[in-house]
This record gives C-alpha cells, sequence and structure tokens, in this order.
C-alpha cells in the first residue's frame, strides 16, 4: 500500500496479490455464492419489496440465520485460533465508524429498495441473463465515482 | 432430490449457506467476506489515471480477488438461472422493462454505489460479515440499510412502485 490516508477504509489489504491456487478459491466461493444467492431469492426484487412491506419474513430468516451461523463460527475459529488453508492466522479488521455509516447507509438503502439488489445480487443478475441489471450496475459505478470525487468535502 | 434443488430453496438452508460464506472466505482466501468494494476495484482497474484520488490511490491489484470473488458470482448466477432452475427466476417485475424502470434502476444504482462506498460496506460486509464480527458501527451501518430502504418503500412507494 502506498496510501496510507486511505488505509483505514475496508478496501485497504496490506500484501499484493495471491496465489494461483487461491485465486482458483476465491474464484469457487463466488460461484458459490452466486448459486446461493439465486436458489434463496434473495436476488428478485420482489422478494427485498415484501421485506420492506413486512409482508414475508423470508429475508428476515434468511440474514438472521446467516447472522447467526456466521456468528458461531467467529466465535470458533477466534476460541480455536483456526488458521487459513496456508496457515495463516484468521483476523477480521473492524469497519469504523464514520457519520458515512448513517448518511452512506441510508442511501445505499434506498437504492436498495428501488433496484432490489445490493452489490451481490447485481453481479448474480448479470449473470443470470437480467439484462437491465447492467443499468444498475453502470448506476453503482458511477455512484461510486460520485463518491470518490465528493469524499474530501464529505463528513468522515 | 435433485428435483428439490430445482426449486427455490428453504430459508434455513439460504441462510446457513449465506453465512458459512463468512468462515469459508477467512478459511480458503485469509478475506474478509464483502462485495461493494468491487466497484471501486474495477474503478481503479479501468481508469488508473483517474482524477480522483480515491479511484487512482488505490492499489486494486492488491484486492484482485475481489474481483476475481464477483465475476464468480455472476458465473454463480448463470448457472443456477439455466441449470439448477425449474423455471426462469423472475429477478426484476416486468414493469421494470419500460423507460421508467431503467431509469429508476439507473438513478438507483448510483444510490446504491454512492451508499455503500460511503458506508464502507454493503449487507455482506457490515450486514453479515460485520455483525458477525460483532463490530457496533457495522449493526449501526444495518440498521440505516432498513431506514433507508423504509424510506423508498413506504414514502415514495406509491410515487416509485
Amino acid at each position: 500500500m502506498t496510501q496510507h490516508t486511505l488505509s483505514d477504509f475496508d478496501d485497504a489489504q496490506e500484501q499484493v496479490g495471491m496465489s494461483t491456487a487461491a485465486y482458483a478459491r476465491v474464484l469457487t466461493m463466488g460461484i458459490f455464492f452466486g448459486v446461493v444467492l439465486v436458489k434463496s431469492e434473495v436476488v428478485r426484487w420482489q422478494r427485498i419489496h415484501d421485506m420492506f412491506l413486512f409482508k414475508e419474513p423470508h429475508m428476515y430468516l434468511i440474514i438472521g440465520t446467516a447472522v447467526v451461523v456466521g456468528m458461531i463460527s467467529m466465535l470458533i475459529i477466534k476460541r480455536f485460533e483456526v488458521k487459513t488453508v496456508e496457515g495463516d492466522p484468521i483476523v477480521y479488521q473492524p469497519k469504523p465508524f464514520n457519520p458515512g455509516v448513517i448518511i452512506g447507509g441510508t442511501i445505499f438503502g434506498l437504492g436498495w429498495a428501488i433496484t432490489g439488489a445490493c452489490p451481490g445480487p447485481i453481479y448474480a443478475q448479470i449473470g443470470a441473463g437480467e439484462w437491465p441489471a447492467i443499468l444498475t450496475f453502470i448506476g453503482a459505478m458511477a455512484g461510486m465515482y460520485l463518491y470518490g470525487y465528493l469524499r474530501p468535502k464529505l463528513p468522515h | 432430490m435433485f428435483n428439490a434443488i430445482l426449486q427455490p430453496w428453504p430459508w434455513w438452508l439460504s441462510g446457513i449457506l449465506i453465512g458459512l460464506m463468512v468462515p469459508g472466505m477467512y478459511l480458503l482466501s485469509g478475506k474478509g467476506f464483502g462485495i461493494s468494494s468491487s466497484l471501486r476495484h474495477i474503478g481503479s482497474a479501468c481508469t488508473p489515471n483517474s482524477g480522483i484520488a480515491y479511484i487512482r490511490e488505490n492499489d486494486w491489484r492488491a484486492n484482485l480477488w475481489n474481483i476475481v470473488f464477483i465475476v464468480g458470482i455472476a458465473l454463480g448466477g448463470f448457472v443456477a438461472n439455466f441449470f439448477l432452475s425449474a423455471a426462469p427466476v423472475e429477478f426484476l417485475p416486468a414493469s421494470y422493462y419500460s423507460l421508467g424502470g431503467f431509469i429508476q434502476l439507473l438513478l438507483g444504482g448510483v444510490l446504491v454505489g454512492f451508499g455503500t462506498r460511503y458506508a464502507g460496506g454493503c449487507t455482506s460486509g457490515h450486514a453479515i460479515n460485520g455483525i458477525s464480527n460483532l463490530n457496533w458501527p457495522s449493526m449501526v451501518a444495518t440498521a440505516f440499510f432498513f431506514v433507508g430502504g423504509l424510506i423508498a418503500t413506504w414514502g415514495l412507494g406509491s410515487l416509485l412502485f
């Protein structure tokens, strides 16, 4: 990393690149997650809409279960100091609090309800051939650029 | 058995499998489960000389795994829709196949991209991975994801949907 001023944000990673085998494992995890996103119907606009309307518990049950499973997994990893397959320690890098968590979080929520997609499902929708999702992706890229442009002026 | 796979999966199985992404990513790659930073890395890879410091001063090569991950998600979406579904999945309602719908997706997408980057994460990085690690800012972020979603759905609902 050359830019230390950005290192308190989530994108910063210390080492450069990965082994080919590690990339293959990441790709496999991505394929697995893409399948789960579609088969769980988390990628459907209607499911997101019905979640915000409190019409059905489907999404709440999925997110709740996922968090419980994730939490128990992390407790086990920490308790037994489980290592990665390459033998490295597993360390969670906490995302910091700043006003962006509230302002940005609310703005993302608006977009989530309108498009019916958070970032993961955007990619899954495109892969599944739902071509209007390309517009969601183009918008998201524009939003990312807009954030980068306004970042020096925004409260952090 | 295979017929059951072709149907939508039940919430408990879906929840367990999504939750397992958290330890899965750590064990297999040493990386925290997260997706929205891919937007930034794609931007840095495509416009390395951007006038925007946030884009230019970002080592996307060090974060290439994140782009590999989202390519996998797209492949998984393809496989699930065309090989693992009894009927085609209806992702967006028919009403989105219109000029108004396209504008909504585009503008909604801007909010997703801006919001997730400003918040420092999305549903995966904050809501799933962050809360799994008891990171309180992630809990606040998740609460405000829902505040935004409820405002759009209940407040602007009659205008949008």
